[in-house]
């Protein structure tokens, strides 16, 4: 290779841009060349002298201060970054999954919980000799029964013209709350219906209408002026609604 | 600030002016703060930088004129061969900074650029490419041609300056 091609290779040579093999052959020519030697040299030379000379600007205290203070103006403050508004929007959204969650499933424990328990003083109930404190099939005597008895009152239905017939109530103690229980008879199924307040400590807030199964039990419960109505019985889903229908409609005369 | 003075002495040269330099330092540096977002992490920071002061520079009444010069002048076209006489060896010796610095000074905003970031920022070529937005084929020819003109300035000044 001639001369004039090797120097068109010094530069990348001098700025040490060469692979390993481009250096090998650039440096056993020179080896044997003393004008590209002499030529590589001048180079090198002319490199430093250039990067001596060019390193001559300096900022000034007060220029780097400016641009300092400028910077800071106008970096936005941590939350108007979008990656991180994006980052706590996802942590609220989460942390709101998880509240609603929570609160949800606390809801529905402590539902659970009072529906089992009246669901316990039933099966109690029917297993007991004596079920009830007052027997009677007239509402207009068991009704009154409970006067002095209970912080509220109630109305019953008229069961005549119904498939159901009273047995009598007692006086239950619920959550340390005294309440009704009412024992009814349909087709030799036996249901009772409780009649406690719809109040902290002894229902659950946020109770609402119920319609379910408990360990084949059917269930329903609603609250009407501030107390709490649940049904019991191993009857069928009808029948404990037709009931419910029953005691609503005299709750509300 | 990272890279903080290099880039005020890169932007001196570019603009030939302390004034006009700090504002495109401070303008560079607030397009980065804006654009830091579009920085891929991991690349070359340093190039990345070198690009926006050297864009800021094209939108500037200095930059454009520059960016024309270099339209005309190809950098694709091939280098032409040295000239194996080689004056500046002996005459290095006797010059003086003063003397690359107005040798650079005249030389025209591109080739002078591609020589400071080589020589004095020590870039790679591919690191000047990026910096550039140039192929490095492009950066190996621009710079031959650079150290060439620099070579005939500094070799004029030099026979004006014995005669």
């Amino acid at each position: 290779m001639s001369c004039d091609l090797w120097l068109q290779w010094l530069d990348a040579y001098v700025d040490e841009s060469c692979s390993p093999e481009e250096i090998e052959g650039i440096e056993n020519h020179l080896r044997d060349c003393p004008a590209c030697t002499a030529e590589t040299l001048a180079r090198l030379q002319m490199k430093r002298a250039t990067r001596a000379a060019s390193a001559r600007y300096a900022p000034s205290p007060e220029f780097k201060l400016r641009v300092q203070n400028a910077i800071q103006k106008s970096r936005k403050p941590i939350w108007m970054v979008p990656r991180v508004q994006r980052a706590f929007a996802g942590a609220v959204a989460f942390l709101l999954i998880v509240i609603v969650t929570a609160a949800m499933w606390t809801r529905h424990a402590a539902r659970e919980q009072t529906l089992a328990e009246l669901l316990d003083l039933h099966v109690a109930t029917t297993a007991s000799t004596n079920p009830v404190d007052v027997i009677s099939t007239d509402r207009h005597t068991v009704k009154p029964w409970f006067q002095g008895k209970l912080p509220f009152t109630f109305n019953l239905p008229e069961l005549a013209n119904s498939p159901f017939k009273l047995v009598g109530g007692k006086l239950v103690y619920f959550r340390n709350s005294p309440g009704a229980q009412l024992l009814i008879d349909i087709r030799k199924h036996q249901i009772s219906v409780f009649v406690v307040q719809d109040q902290a400590g002894v229902t659950p807030q946020g109770m609402g209408e119920i319609a379910t199964r408990q360990k084949g039990f059917s269930v329903e419960s609603w609250s009407e002026g501030g107390l709490r109505y649940v049904v019991i019985g191993d009857t069928t889903p009808a029948d404990i609604h037709d009931l419910g229908e029953l005691l609503r409609t005299a709750a509300k005369q | 600030m990272p890279l903080f003075a290099s880039l005020y002495n890169f932007a001196c040269w570019l603009t030939q002016d302390r004034g006009a330099a700090e504002d495109l330092v401070q303008e560079a540096y607030m397009k980065a703060l804006r654009g830091f977002s579009s920085f891929e992490q991991g690349t070359n920071f340093r190039a990345w930088m070198y690009r926006i002061l050297r864009n800021t520079f094209l939108t500037t009444q200095a930059g454009l004129k520059a960016s024309a010069f270099v339209s005309i002048d190809s950098d694709d076209a091939p280098v032409e061969p040295e000239n194996a006489e080689t004056p500046e060896l002996l005459l290095l010796a006797r010059l003086k900074q003063d003397a690359i610095r107005q040798a650079l000074e005249e030389l025209p905003v591109h080739f002078r650029e591609v020589i400071l970031l080589c020589d004095l920022e020590e870039m790679s070529y591919q690191e000047i490419g990026l910096a550039l937005g140039i192929p490095m084929g492009t950066v190996m020819s621009r710079l031959s041609r650079a150290r060439k003109a620099m070579r005939r300035l500094l070799g004029e000044r030099t026979m004006g300056a014995t005669t």
